[in-house]
């Protein structure tokens, strides 16, 4: 129940309300609208001219320069390589560390094992450590393991610290199946694996939903990890957007700057405006338990 | 007798299948940083090496002007960023609370932010904030001649300009978990508030938001990790400078690990970093696993 609903508010005082919803919304979409409307405009354009008009000559060619021509660091290759990387990188990682987290999530909250509270709080202190207590170590181990400077490097950092995220979810979502469901599978003779897969799995469409959506964003968004392992083969779209942005020599191209950030900005923009619900479970289960 | 042989088979199973969640945990947290600590008392500078030098690299530490800067940089966006999202975070939730369109429309503007990116928020406010193409030449057009608004180049000021930043990107995520505490309030209190003719304002600072006491505590959690461990955001927008008046612990602790090769000073301001977290988070997930 919300409390606009409690407390009858005069059609001013609604009104009002509605006045100031519109002038924070307007706050909230002004860099969005920025980066849109200044990717399709001529340098020229932007420097003469008003950052926020809409654009007098419209052009997509410097999106077209950002996706395949624009300088990434020596290459000038564009941002498409490193899109691509970012595919490769992110599908994965986020297969793994959903079923890793899903599996133990499931026997955290249905299964008698001891300590499990204590386990449990051990994984989850994992979602919240700052990344730069274990660069050093991990750098040495993709060093052993020859895969520094490589997309499979990213796969493996991405999993293993997406693990404590993901088995949050399963164990949260878990914990309210009804023991007794279990209980009577037992009963009627199912084994572990029977049980996993006829009375959790079908009740597993929103949380895996929760996960994959939530470590798609993640992993896709991610910076530390991708510019201190990704080399400079293998790295990510947004290691390579800070690369276009920060290292131009020369004339700063804004517009092809834009469109890039545009570019990053999308695959996850996309995935926010068609399952917004379920990324808002996703960050609530950062406080927890909602 | 059959049953409690089969239950134990089962049981292995979901012990086998417990395992890859605890040895990552075990070898990629718990291990690494306990290797991490460890290189913080040894001389390693380029490389990992094994001579013992007890606390000196924290002395160093703890003596370096980049690391003050760090520090008292960190100091003033926790507190900004805390405490301005705090309050915009709540002011947001309840103005959708209020209205039936606040729920459907403006949620979710308010937090898209939170799907993006910190580098493609900071590369939008980097140059946002750019005095020559920004908002300071845009208002100058409008006929303001005389606005100016350059934080983004001055040493003092650049760093009020990631709070700038930051703050544009969590608020929504504040919000929401205000709204689902405000879902929460008992509405007899609020129902004989409004009878005994309380205004708005005492609604709101004598009844509601006392009750809002657990999401304080999770938006502050929350906050304070997200703030210690600011990293993308700075790169992105001021690249730490200028100079080196935007460095945070995290861009200390890799430009000295990476870039300077002091790999034993870079380690021990890791370690500095988790102990504040930890102070943070320890409680929290002590007093919320708990309660399970």
């Amino acid at each position: 129940m919300t409390i606009g609903g409690t407390v009858r508010m005069s059609r001013t005082g609604k009104a009002f309300i509605v006045v100031l919803m519109v002038l924070f919304a307007i706050y909230f979409l002004i860099p969005v609208y920025v980066m849109l409307v200044n990717s399709v405009k001529p340098l020229a354009e932007i420097r003469a001219g008003n950052m926020m008009a809409l654009p007098a000559t419209f052009s997509l060619d410097y999106w077209a320069r950002a996706w395949a021509t624009a300088q990434i660091g020596v290459q000038p290759t564009g941002l498409r390589p490193y899109f691509i990387n970012s595919i490769v990188m992110v599908v994965p990682s986020v297969i793994l560390s959903t079923l890793i987290g899903a599996l133990a999530g499931f026997v955290l909250s249905q299964w008698p094992v001891k300590h499990s509270k204590l386990i449990f709080g051990l994984i989850l202190f994992g979602a919240f450590i700052p990344f730069q207590t274990v660069l050093i170590p991990m750098a040495r181990i993709l060093g052993m393991l020859r895969i520094s400077g490589t997309t499979r490097g990213l796969v493996l950092v991405h999993t293993v610290y997406g693990v404590a995220f993901t088995t949050l979810f399963f164990r949260n979502s878990y914990a309210g199946i009804p023991h007794e469901l279990v209980q009577s599978a037992q009963v009627d003779g199912a084994h572990f694996w029977k049980i996993l897969t006829h009375v959790i799995l079908p009740n597993s469409a929103a949380v895996m939903t929760v996960s994959v959506i939530w470590q798609t964003t993640n992993i896709w968004n991610d910076f530390l990890f991708g510019a201190s392992f990704g080399g400079s083969r293998g790295q990510p779209m947004q290691v390579a957007l800070n690369n276009l942005v920060s290292s131009s020599t020369g004339v700063l191209e804004y517009n092809v700057h834009f469109a890039g950030a545009m570019m990053a900005a999308l695959p996850t923009l996309i995935i926010y405006l068609v399952s917004g619900r379920y990324f808002v479970r996703g960050l609530m289960s950062g406080s927890v338990k909602g | 007798m059959t049953s409690r042989i089969r239950l134990t088979s089962d049981d292995l199973m979901a012990r086998l299948v417990l395992l890859p969640a605890i040895v990552i945990t075990i070898v990629f947290v718990y291990g690494f940083i306990l290797f991490t600590v460890y290189l913080s008392f040894t001389g390693s500078r380029i490389l990992p090496i094994h001579t013992w030098v007890g606390f000196e690299n924290y002395v160093r530490l703890f003596r370096l002007d980049h690391w003050y800067v760090a520090l008292r940089n960190m100091g003033i966006f926790f507190v900004l960023y805390i405490g301005i999202a705090t309050l915009l975070g709540l002011f947001l939730a309840i103005l959708i609370d209020l209205h039936r369109f606040g729920e459907r429309f403006f949620r979710p503007i308010f937090l898209y932010p939170m799907a993006i990116s910190f580098i493609v928020t900071g590369t939008a406010w980097k140059w946002f904030l750019d005095p020559g193409i920004g908002l300071q030449h845009v208002v100058r057009m409008w006929g303001f001649t005389g606005f100016t608004f350059d934080w983004i180049k001055s040493s003092e000021m650049a760093i009020y300009t990631v709070v700038i930043a930051a703050i544009w990107q969590v608020s929504g995520f504040v919000m929401v978990i205000f709204l689902s505490g405000l879902r929460g309030i008992d509405h007899g209190t609020v129902e004989s508030a409004v009878v005994d003719g309380a205004g708005y304002f005492q609604l709101y600072t004598k009844v509601i938001i006392p009750q809002l006491a657990g999401s304080f505590l999770s938006v502050f959690v929350i906050l304070g990790h997200m703030a210690i461990k600011s990293y993308d955001l700075v790169i992105a927008l001021t690249g730490g400078g200028p100079g080196r008046a935007t460095a945070l612990p995290s861009t200390f602790m890799y430009s000295y690990t990476f870039q300077r090769n002091q790999m034993g000073i870079g380690a021990a301001s890791a370690v500095i970093m988790l102990l504040a977290i930890a102070v943070i988070i320890i409680p929290y997930i002590h007093s919320q696993v708990k309660e399970l």
